[in-house]
């Protein structure tokens, strides 16, 4: 019970806010509820749930490595892209890949591609503001994230993978 | 648009259920703890929002936010999706909103942006990972990458809408 009014205190708070806020000024309430009616979508989650099930991340990894060139940006980007969850959790994820040889390049890819180009989320995102604005963003994201990949590792090098690896070691 | 959201998933599920219950009942659950784990955060997000657009003339947000701001408004833009930290189940629908009273196109593709690639918040959390010099220029470009991405946006909405 604690716990979900933790979890719900500032939607409750929130509630209030709008609440109060609708009883002055009726207009606005009436406007905002039909906002939200409209706004909460579900199916989503179902989405992202499927794609965390059957991806099968860690036995693609070592097929990012150094020499995997093309190919390798490609399964780097879909495979950010097929993924679920916000981008902290692909922290972690990103680290795991990194210990199981995949290439630094390969790696921020993965991430770019995890942040902003999530499958899912790109579906989501054309229900929500339309085809346009979402395959536009998506496309210069998705160039945006290539060059970002080649320039890192260029800037970084080999001494910086050593180093993050090194520290898990500890 | 909406119709092609179901159906994706629709046949989705229905080939990962004949492929597979036992993973298809795992993708479910999490489906659902995923949606018990947003919904707190949805609602105050979009109330607050909703509740805002409804008593803010679009003349406010649009000079603040809208298509004439210009570079003031993304630099705005950018600033609050990179401080912040909203998952795309609420940050679409709430670009929804704001679009359709008065924000401009190239403003809310800036925020979007900055807020999928940039974390402030979440910087700590990556440097311990990738320590601090991968992680500042990580973010450093994905947040100069996010004016190129809102201008792109923006014409492109301008050729085909």
């Amino acid at each position: 019970m604690k716990v979900l009014l933790k979890k719900w205190r500032i939607a409750i708070a929130a509630l209030l806010i709008t609440g109060v806020l609708g009883a002055v000024f009726p207009e606005a309430g009436r406007e905002a509820l039909k906002l939200l009616g409209v706004n909460i979508s579900t199916i989503i989650g179902i989405l992202l749930g499927l794609f965390d099930v059957w991806v099968p991340r860690e036995r693609i990894a070592p097929h990012l490595g150094e020499a995997s060139g093309i190919r390798g940006i490609v399964l780097a980007v879909l495979l950010g892209a097929s993924s679920a969850g916000p981008l902290y959790v692909a922290f972690p994820v990103a680290e795991v890949m990194l210990r199981k040889g995949t290439s630094l390049r390969n790696i921020f890819i993965f991430l770019g591609s995890w942040s902003s180009m999530r499958l899912p989320m790109v579906l989501f995102e054309i229900q929500s503001v339309g085809p346009v604005f979402a395959l536009s963003r998506f496309a210069a994201s998705l160039a945006g994230i290539l060059l970002m990949g080649v320039l890192l590792e260029r800037l970084l090098g080999l001494e910086v993978r050593q180093e993050i690896l090194e520290r898990f070691e500890k | 648009m909406t119709w092609f959201l179901y159906l994706a998933t629709g046949v989705l599920l229905g080939v990962s259920a004949a492929a597979s219950p036992e993973k298809t009942k795992k993708a479910l659950k999490k489906a659902l703890n995923t949606f018990v784990n947003i919904l707190p955060p949805l609602t105050a997000t979009l109330l607050l929002v909703s509740i805002s657009v409804a008593l803010l003339p679009e003349k406010v947000i649009a000079s603040l936010i809208g298509e004439e701001s210009g570079f003031f408004g993304q630099i705005l833009a950018s600033l609050i999706g990179s401080l912040t930290l909203l998952p795309g189940f609420v940050a679409f629908p709430m670009a929804k909103v704001l679009l359709e009273h008065g924000a401009g196109v190239a403003q809310m593709a800036v925020f979007v942006s900055t807020l999928m690639m940039v974390g402030v918040a979440t910087a700590p959390l990556e440097a311990s990972f990738f320590g601090w010099k991968v992680t500042l220029l990580r973010n450093g470009m994905a947040y100069f990458w996010s004016f190129g991405i809102g201008y792109a946006v923006w014409l492109a909405v301008r050729i085909w809408i």
